[in-house]
């Protein structure tokens, strides 16, 4: 308990969880604008950390800075998984990936579209395979162990395939596949570089309930079963507050409210964020979802009708 | 009958006539000036005289033959609005395509193969298939880089001047044989390959394309003005034959040497050295495809299409985006370096002249018309672009007419290339696609 203590208040996790990565005082300035300004909060193993926040609040550009898109102006990432620590902000883009296994998913979905399902897989093992190619060298010549690894590789890809329910449509180009399914690949896809922590730029945007609620599914039973921590950013208020075990809320680049998903939800900040300066204490919390999420013109909620 | 008298068989005639009319308009302002009016030279100086009747005939054929078109589509049609079933059309083309990519093949392999052997086969036949089989080569070589890397290089001339020029200044200073050269000269264009790359790392799309196209102009300005080491625009000649197995391929041979025809104990003749030459083309050629092909199911090279479809993408999954483009720059010059020392042995000759912006362009449409990424097409298309203008050589001038018609023709037939189908390089289930109602099933029910 003595180690809670020393722990500043603005990285504590609600439910006490070993910390995966570290947010410290994270800025990123573009020229005279701040798109995140001193941002810190730590996210938890085995937890679904969910980060949301009006349009513009700086919630995918933090998720670049995380993920190696854009080097922060100031401030340290650090990242504790498999006995390792990575000081992400250090690392070059693509290493985040490769090194520290950090996985993420695009806001606009960014499959390889002219490629099959499973090659959109095997491509996410391509450090793996590489290796085990013999950098080219050997695997060229079928020597070294290529072909027992890329049925490995294989197997991976399939066993997420049939997770996300796409193994009869493996062989058909990505960019054929709908909407949803489009979705669910990507999420394979990035499970598939075996992820320490999974971003996920706005999972449930453009689908319909029943895919919604699939989704928070398949998200459960990746926390659950792969044991590794899962960090959201969505507007759709009912995968947030049914799934996430804690919640960032940004607003123009400053971290406004931090805690569990009950807590965030009836804090004053956050209404005022998201409903403007009035006095609305008084506004129970189910109206507060239900006008926030009308508020965001990205989200498809069918299950309620409009206010 | 039908009250409307415009109407035929339900198609609308007036619709048409005024179709035909604007395209005759099209028609007369552009001949109005090519055809219409025509310099001569007079005692006084230039003067104009007029071609009226030219103009006239032209702007008649044009409203004509527009006329008639525009009948038989309508009539196909039957007058109802013309629906084109897209999507099904493609998706039997794409079947077509890939039986005749796996047969078609083979059957390419195997008449090449036998080329030299038929009776028609004479000195002409086999240097104009040489002088193709170059451009398969090249064209297969820069399918890595731009039908599979997604990478548009303008520049790839270059690379084929850099193998050229590495063998002719090889053997001119160090007196090294072909088959040593070769090699070095693959690894040189390589080597520049690389150097190129460098800084045009985080170019895309018409950037990179501007960028490599200047690349190419620097290489052959360069060639041209290093008068002391290239020899500048006088070229490089004498450049040594390639030996078969250490026997020459000449009438006499030198001093305790042996030739070819008298190891065989043939009559010389000119024909066994094109021959030997159309031969190490194809199997130069043949090794190029082969590793393509094997190269594609290879880690890099599904990173290379990965490249191709989503840079960002790639950098999330942690592939490292500077090794997988070099790779594809270094690989494809490397093959446009081993056909530019191939080039400069056949030619025993080479200036900056060969080496202009235009065969870079030439090398592109084959790979752009063959259907990007697709090996039988990249050939089909080397066939028809390189030997169709030799056949049309009678043609002189017009030739160059004919080169841009076919282009277009294929253009407007296959946009995608003349066989764009991409056969995925591993698949999980062995059969044929799902049918339809799985895929519905399957997109609408959703995650166990």
């Amino acid at each position: 308990m003595n180690q809670v203590s020393s722990i500043p208040p603005e990285l504590v996790i609600p439910s006490g969880a070993e910390p995966l990565l570290t947010v410290e005082h994270l800025t990123m300035r573009f020229g005279g604008l701040i798109a995140i300004d001193d941002v810190s909060f730590a996210a938890g193993k085995g937890e679904i950390t969910a980060i949301i926040g009006p349009n513009g609040a700086g919630k995918t550009t933090l998720f670049n800075c995380i993920t190696g898109f854009y080097t922060p102006t100031v401030g340290r990432l650090t990242l504790r998984a498999r006995g390792e620590s990575f000081l992400l902000e250090r690392m070059d883009g693509f290493r985040i990936a490769q090194k520290a296994h950090v996985a993420r998913t695009f806001q606009n979905i960014r499959l390889f579209s002219e490629m099959s399902v499973l090659e959109n897989l095997i491509v996410a093992q391509h450090n793996e395979l590489m290796k085990a190619s013999g950098y080219t060298v050997t695997g060229l010549f079928g020597l070294g162990g290529y072909r027992k690894k890329e049925q490995e590789a294989t197997d991976l890809a399939s066993y997420w395939l049939d997770k996300v329910g796409l193994t009869p449509l493996a062989d058909i180009n990505a960019g054929n596949l709908p909407y949803g399914a489009q979705r669910r690949l990507e999420i394979a896809r990035a499970m598939c570089i075996r992820p320490t922590i999974l971003c996920l730029d706005e999972p449930a945007a453009g689908l319909n309930p029943t895919e919604s609620h699939e989704l928070n599914k398949l998200l459960n039973y990746i926390k659950e079963e792969h044991d590794i921590g899962l960090l959201l950013i969505e507007h759709d208020m009912s995968v947030v507050m049914e799934i996430s075990d804690h919640v960032i809320v940004l607003d123009y680049g400053v971290k406004i409210s931090d805690g569990t998903p009950l807590y965030v939800r009836s804090d004053a900040n956050v209404i005022r964020a998201y409903l403007g300066e009035e006095e609305t204490e008084e506004l129970p919390p189910e109206i507060i979802e239900d006008i926030s999420k009308d508020y965001d013109p990205d989200s498809i909620d069918s299950d309620k009708g409009g206010v | 009958m039908n009250e409307n008298n415009n109407r035929l068989r339900g198609i609308d005639i007036t619709a048409l006539l005024k179709e035909s009319a604007i395209a005759a308009l099209v028609a007369l302002g552009l001949t109005i000036v090519m055809l219409g009016l025509r310099t001569v030279d007079t005692t006084t100086g230039l003067g104009i005289t007029t071609r009226w009747p030219l103009v006239v005939l032209a702007v008649v054929s044009v409203f004509v033959g527009r006329l008639l078109f525009a009948l038989r589509r309508e009539w196909k049609a039957g007058g109802q609005p013309v629906q084109r079933d897209r999507k099904k059309a493609e998706h039997r083309a794409a079947i077509i395509v890939q039986r005749f990519s796996t047969i078609g093949g083979p059957l390419f392999i195997a008449f090449a193969l036998a080329l030299p052997l038929l009776p028609f086969a004479d000195r002409y036949v086999v240097d104009v298939a040489t002088y193709v089989l170059i451009y398969v080569m090249l064209g297969w070589g820069l399918n890595i880089v731009v039908g599979l890397a997604g990478l548009l290089d303008l520049g790839y001339v270059a690379f084929y001047a850099v193998g050229a020029y590495s063998y002719a200044l090889f053997a001119f200073y160090f007196d090294l044989s072909f088959w040593v050269c070769l090699p070095l000269a693959g690894l040189c264009a390589a080597g520049f390959g690389v150097l190129l790359g460098f800084p045009v790392l985080r170019l895309r799309g018409d950037y990179l394309a501007i960028v490599t196209l200047g690349f190419g102009e620097i290489i052959r300005v360069i060639l041209l003005n290093w008068y002391s080491f290239t020899n500048g625009p006088d070229g490089i000649s004498g450049i040594p034959r390639p030996t078969f197995f250490g026997l020459e391929l000449k009438r006499t041979a030198a001093e305790g040497e042996q030739t070819f025809h008298q190891f065989f104990n043939l009559d010389y003749s000119t024909m066994h050295r094109l021959i030997f030459l159309y031969y190490l083309i194809l199997i130069l050629a043949l090794f190029t495809n082969f590793f393509t092909l094997r190269i594609r199911k290879m880690p890099i090279g599904r990173a290379w299409e990965a490249l191709r479809e989503d840079e960002i993408a790639c950098r999330s999954l942690g592939i490292n985006p500077t090794n997988t483009k070099l790779t594809a720059f270094a690989l494809g010059a490397m093959f446009a370096g081993f056909a530019g020392s191939f080039f400069a042995t056949r030619q025993a000759f080479i200036s900056p002249e060969s080496f202009t912006f235009i065969e870079s362009a030439v090398i592109l449409a084959i790979v752009v018309l063959g259907g990007m990424g697709s090996q039988v097409g990249v050939a089909i298309a080397a066939v028809l672009l390189i030997g169709g203008t030799e056949l049309f050589r009678g043609l002189e001038e017009y030739r160059m007419l004919a080169f841009g018609g076919l282009m277009v023709a294929i253009m407007v037939w296959r946009p995608r290339g003349l066989l764009a189908h991409r056969e995925p390089t591993i698949k999980l289930h062995s059969g044929k696609a799902p049918p339809e109602e799985v895929i519905k099933a399957v997109t609408q029910g959703g995650m166990k």
